[in-house]
């Protein structure tokens, strides 16, 4: 066995030592709560007094409130086994939720492709269009992009969309910093190549800048879906409707906590799958010098 | 073109005669050089230009070496050949032409080799053959590049990535994709520099032949004063600008050196050549003594 798989065999067992552990943990702290507070040995008028107060002696002997390891065991199987479900607005399957999250990013991340990555290139070729875009650039970057929701809300005026103009504005910088970042910064011997090869622009564009720039743009690309995936959950929670987003919201309302965090799991997955997938394409692109 | 207009503003009446000779110089290019320099200066800083007056012509077919001190600004005048960089004044005129910018008539070899990491050494060559034919069939650009590849011995490696080759062979990928286009001309910036000695050595042969074979005329920026002997039929010696007594002294050809050894000679018995060690003295006080290094 090589060193190298040896070490990654090690390092597998421990994740899961360092999750059974957690589990153990959680396991032992709902267990707990259950046992002891009761009102055996207080007195009726303690026991009223209590409830005066705005404590129920009697309720807490159910427990903390938060779900036990069955409990939450019964939640992911109830989801797990039945992902497609449509019974109206406020109870949705788990996939169909996901699915509604996803196409807003999508649809929102895929524009900012769109506009971000052209715009990126222009500015990066052009040293007086990164000096006049720069303030621009550096002002609206840092917003963070729920302060955008109500004048989307206001001037569009469709909460699906506006969630998606949300997704749109806050993958569009990174992309556009990266883009323009890695453009600017193609080695000079590669353009004096093109140069003295006559090769005309739009070649020169396609053959050498954007694969020069390639990784440097896929790293963008993967940071704005990061910041995306981030995001989705805030704006679903906003606008509400469907979504994952607005799926933790509309449990916490049930006070339904095993399916928050359920939800919660669900949200981790994705966002690392969609990072996998940012971080394999990163791979094709990217070239050893 | 560039020089026109840099020149126009400076016209002075001895100047006016100048220009009026132009065209009679233009019209005897073709008989007086391939390659003609005229009276080149670039200055970054106005009231001190780094080389002035450098004028020189190359005949077809004909191998010159530069050789100086770093920035005297061989390098300059290498770009200002190529078209990738502007001289403040002068003219360059190839083949009748005045050269205005880079074009497939020059090629260029890199100091830093400048292949593409993203492509293979096939894929190098062939975007610069694509480059110069865009007409061409795959298979008649597959042809050429398997010929020029097999030119510097590279022929397994055909499909490998540069990060893949040693420097050398990244070198003569460089070689080969320049000779691939079937410029007029060459321009080697240091193309060694950046080589350890065994394998400098071995490639400069392989230029040779390569050049010999192919009539191709060359120029090239050198540090090493063995390879500009083995390699040129002409060697420029050019000097720093430096501040004398009597004010600045830009940089310039000091003294153009033609090289009396037999042109079949070889590296390995260069040094057993008559004149050898005469010329190679001579080469090295100008460095040491006259080239004003800084």
């Amino acid at each position: 066995m090589t060193p190298a798989k040896n070490l990654n065999l090690r390092a597998g067992l421990l994740s899961v030592l360092i999750f059974l552990a957690l589990l153990g943990i959680w396991y032992i702290a709902t267990a707990s709560s259950g046992a002891g507070n009761s009102t055996a040995g207080m007195t009726a008028e303690q026991i009223e007094y209590a409830k005066m107060m705005g404590k129920d002696p009697g309720a807490s002997a159910k427990g903390s409130g938060f779900p036990t390891l069955a409990e939450m065991g019964r939640t992911v199987w109830g989801h797990v086994s039945n992902p497609v479900y449509d019974n109206g607005p406020n109870d949705k399957g788990i996939a169909i939720q996901l699915a509604h999250s996803l196409g807003r990013v999508a649809l929102g991340f895929g524009l900012a492709c769109l506009v971000a990555i052209p715009l990126g290139f222009v500015i990066g070729m052009s040293p007086l269009l990164r000096r006049a875009f720069d303030p621009f650039i550096q002002v609206l970057k840092p917003i963070s992009p729920l302060a955008w929701m109500p004048l989307a809300l206001y001037t569009i005026k469709d909460s699906s969309i506006s969630g998606i103009f949300v997704i749109f504005i806050c993958s569009v910088w990174p992309m556009l910093v990266n883009t323009a970042f890695g453009v600017a910064s193609v080695k000079r011997d590669w353009l004096n190549v093109s140069a003295t090869l006559e090769v005309n622009p739009l070649r020169k564009a396609f053959l050498v800048i954007l694969p020069a720039a390639a990784p440097t743009i896929l790293t963008g690309m993967r940071i704005s879906m990061g910041i995306a995936w981030l995001v989705i959950v805030a704006a679903e929670m906003l606008v509400g409707g469907t979504g994952i987003g607005y799926f933790v919201w509309n449990e916490w309302n049930n006070l339904s906590l095993t399916n928050v965090i359920f939800a919660i799991l669900v949200i981790g997955v994705v966002g690392m799958l969609l990072d996998l997938a940012f971080g394999q394409l990163q791979k094709v692109v990217t070239y050893v010098e | 073109m560039w020089s026109d207009v840099a020149q126009r503003p400076a016209v002075s009446a001895p100047l006016a005669t100048d220009a009026t000779d132009t065209p009679y110089r233009k019209a005897s290019a073709v008989t007086q050089g391939f390659l003609q320099i005229d009276r080149l200066s670039k200055a970054f800083v106005p009231p001190k230009p780094v080389f002035a007056d450098v004028s020189f012509t190359l005949d077809k077919g004909e191998f010159v070496c530069i050789i100086g001190h770093s920035g005297c600004g061989k390098t300059t005048i290498l770009n200002v050949l190529a078209g990738l960089d502007t001289a403040t004044s002068g003219t360059v005129i190839m083949d009748g032409r005045e050269v205005a910018g880079p074009s497939l008539d020059r090629g260029v070899v890199f100091q830093s080799h400048a292949l593409m990491p993203w492509l293979t050494v096939r894929q190098n060559i062939a975007f610069a053959v694509k480059s110069r034919w865009p007409d061409w069939k795959k298979s008649q650009v597959d042809a050429h590049v398997e010929k020029f590849v097999a030119l510097v011995g590279l022929s397994p490696a055909i499909d490998k990535k540069p990060s893949q080759l040693s420097g050398g062979m990244k070198q003569r990928v460089g070689i080969a994709r320049a000779f691939s286009i079937q410029p007029k001309m060459l321009l080697l910036d240091e193309p060694f520099g950046a080589l350890d000695a065994l394998t400098r050595g071995t490639i400069q042969d392989e230029l040779m032949a390569i050049v010999r074979q192919t009539q191709q005329t060359v120029f090239m920026i050198t540090h090493d004063v063995d390879e500009a002997i083995l390699l040129a039929d002409r060697i420029l010696l050019m000097s720093n600008g430096n501040e004398t007594p009597e004010g600045y002294r830009p940089g310039g050809i000091a003294e153009v050196v033609v090289n009396p050894l037999p042109r079949e000679r070889t590296r390995t018995s260069l040094h057993h050549l008559d004149g050898y060690y005469a010329l190679r003295n001579h080469i090295v006080d100008f460095l040491v003594t006259r080239a004003k290094a800084h």
